[in-house]
């Protein structure tokens, strides 16, 4: 008798709390979007008219551009370089539960769990020593390192989502290991690996202090560009760059939610 | 279980046909990884100013240096309490919203993870500017302040302390909820139900079953949280006074401002020293008692 009102209360407490959740997640987003959209060089929340001359200016200045080049490639060359490296380890870990396998997956996660700044610094004293610095394939190589600990959950996942009766199947039927993993594992997987490509693609574009001590002073990335403006004063063509990447991860992250199991994908278990 | 786990693996070697495909991943991992860690602490007992592999010599220099310089202890010491600090913090805001979305549909889930991962991936940059502008004098919240009457008038709300912690809490929650959430998922809804048909009430049955049930992904929360917090950079620097600077600040300005690589792999070296053993730490007092 007493449950009903304290689960309307309940429930009501819960909403309550998911709408302020909420607005503490969007409000400094929904800020930099709506100074984005102001016509005045000032900053203005709501914005007194809207214009888009900001995303004009964006996409006409050239040391704008050529740090979104410079961000997308690392990106996609991090990302690919990562998958590279995750793919064989998670392959021989799940068919044939290889020791030296296991071992790299393990080796692989742990640069993960480092500050960001030590990782900066580690590459740094590297590239330095080598005399091989300031070059874009430097910083690719380093959040290739960095964020190899996501393909490889992912990859893992998929691997383990297989049905081993099919492979058994297949093999009775004459097939050999390169046409199994052509006709049945590669099928399966690709979604894991593309999700975790992703995943490495879009924290790379995000990534900062690797990026600025490891290259900084040869080649701006977009955050580094950012940061840059950021101390010399307010403008509103960084509000630009930060919705590009807002729409950048939204759009990317919905696209792992379309193509994969994105709840299972972040570990929780298949609902039956 | 063995039959499954081994198909017909060939007789005529130990190694399965194909593993030298493992020897790209092992050379990346062993080159890019492996090696310039083992430079950082090669590079950490160079002579200061040095930091080439034969002249760099080996002294202890720079950490006897670091253990009397009180701005950098008291920076580690700022740090370490900051990134207590946010952990907690986040922890018992991400904790109810993990337990109420694994709850709802499992569309309504992906929307709220689609979101949280888009706020995850963005930059610190770009959460640090966020936050300025939104704590600027004309912008919003210092007017929703006065309109409240919490403030006499429209004001800077940052550089201080506050402006810091805030900030970092809303870096850390969406890794904090993606931690809990696949424990959290797991658990029966019944258990929940169950306790409360014997009479607990609903936030007893919350404290009562579930904070117990999901006490090792709190442990595993808890300490990816203050990893994440304490190496923070750009919003220490940003929204925080000089006094507010973490190591991570400290030690970037040592490698790039002043160039001292061996100084800046030593407090590196200092710093994940006592990260580890405050993890440690942390592992052994909640690591006890039966995993879930």
């Amino acid at each position: 008798m007493g449950a009903a009102p304290a689960n309307a209360a309940g429930r009501l407490g819960r909403d309550l709390f998911l709408g302020l959740f909420a607005s503490f997640l969007a409000l400094p987003l929904a800020i930099v979007a709506g100074v984005s959209f102001n016509d005045s060089r000032r900053m203005r929340f709501p914005p007194e008219q809207w214009s888009i001359r900001w995303y004009v200016d964006f996409l006409h200045d050239p040391a704008w551009m050529s740090a979104l080049r410079s961000s997308l490639l690392i990106g996609v060359c991090a990302a690919l370089l990562a998958a590279s490296v995750a793919l064989p380890i998670c392959y021989f870990e799940w068919k044939y539960r290889l020791r030296v396998a296991r071992a790299l997956n393990t080796l692989g996660r742990v640069p993960f769990m480092l500050p960001p700044v030590v990782l900066a610094v580690v590459f740094l004293v590297f590239w330095s020593l080598l005399g091989h610095v300031g070059r874009m394939e430097d910083v690719v190589i380093a959040h290739a390192v960095v964020f190899l600990q996501l393909p490889l959950a992912a990859m893992m996942l998929g691997f383990h989502s297989i049905d081993r009766t099919l492979v058994e199947a297949a093999q009775t039927l004459g097939a050999r290991d390169a046409d199994v993993f052509r006709t049945i594992v590669l099928p399966i997987v690709m979604p894991y690996v593309v999700s975790g490509m992703l995943f490495v693609c879009l924290l790379s574009l995000n990534e900062y202090i690797i990026a600025q001590m490891v290259v900084g002073f040869a080649i701006e990335t977009l955050p580094i560009k950012i940061f840059n403006s950021l101390r010399a004063g307010f403008s509103p063509t960084m509000c630009v760059g930060a919705v590009l990447f807002m729409l950048a991860g939204l759009v990317g992250y919905t696209f792992i939610a379309l193509i994969s199991d994105l709840p299972k994908l972040l570990g929780s278990e298949a609902r039956r | 279980m063995e039959r499954l786990d081994a198909p017909q693996i060939p007789r005529r070697s130990r190694l399965p046909g194909g593993s030298f495909l493992l020897v790209w991943p092992a050379c990346v991992i062993a080159v890019f990884f492996i090696v310039p860690f083992a430079l950082l602490l090669r590079t950490s007992v160079a002579r200061p100013g040095f930091g080439a592999l034969g002249e760099g010599g080996f002294e202890l220099q720079n950490f006897t240096g670091l253990a009397v310089d009180g701005a950098f202890l008291g920076s580690v010491g700022f740090s370490l309490a900051l990134a207590a600090g946010v952990a907690v913090l986040s922890l018992s805001l991400s904790f109810p919203f993990t337990y109420w979305i694994t709850r709802m549909s499992r569309r309504a889930q992906v929307v709220w993870l689609v979101f949280l991962l888009t706020t995850l991936s963005l930059s610190e940059v770009l959460i640090t500017f966020a936050w300025q502008v939104m704590l600027a004098k004309r912008i919003g919240f210092s007017n929703l302040l006065v309109w409240l009457h919490l403030l006499p008038e429209p004001m800077s709300l940052s550089p201080n302390l506050w402006a810091v912690v805030a900030c970092l809490v809303y870096l850390v929650i969406p890794f904090s909820v993606l931690l809990l959430f696949p424990g959290m998922s797991r658990i029966d809804p019944q258990m929940a139900e169950a306790a409360q048909t014997m009479g607990a009430s609903p936030t007893r049955a919350f404290f009562t079953v579930i904070v117990p049930l999901m006490r090792r992904p709190i442990v595993t929360c808890l300490l990816m949280s203050f990893i994440v917090a304490i190496g923070s950079y750009v919003a220490p620097l940003v929204l925080g006074r000089p006094e507010q600077w973490t190591v991570a600040i400290l030690i970037s300005k040592a490698a790039l401002d002043a160039g001292n690589l061996p100084l800046a792999t030593a407090m590196s070296v200092a710093f994940l020293t006592a990260t580890a053993l405050v993890c440690g730490l942390l592992l052994a007092l909640g690591g006890r008692g039966r995993p879930t």
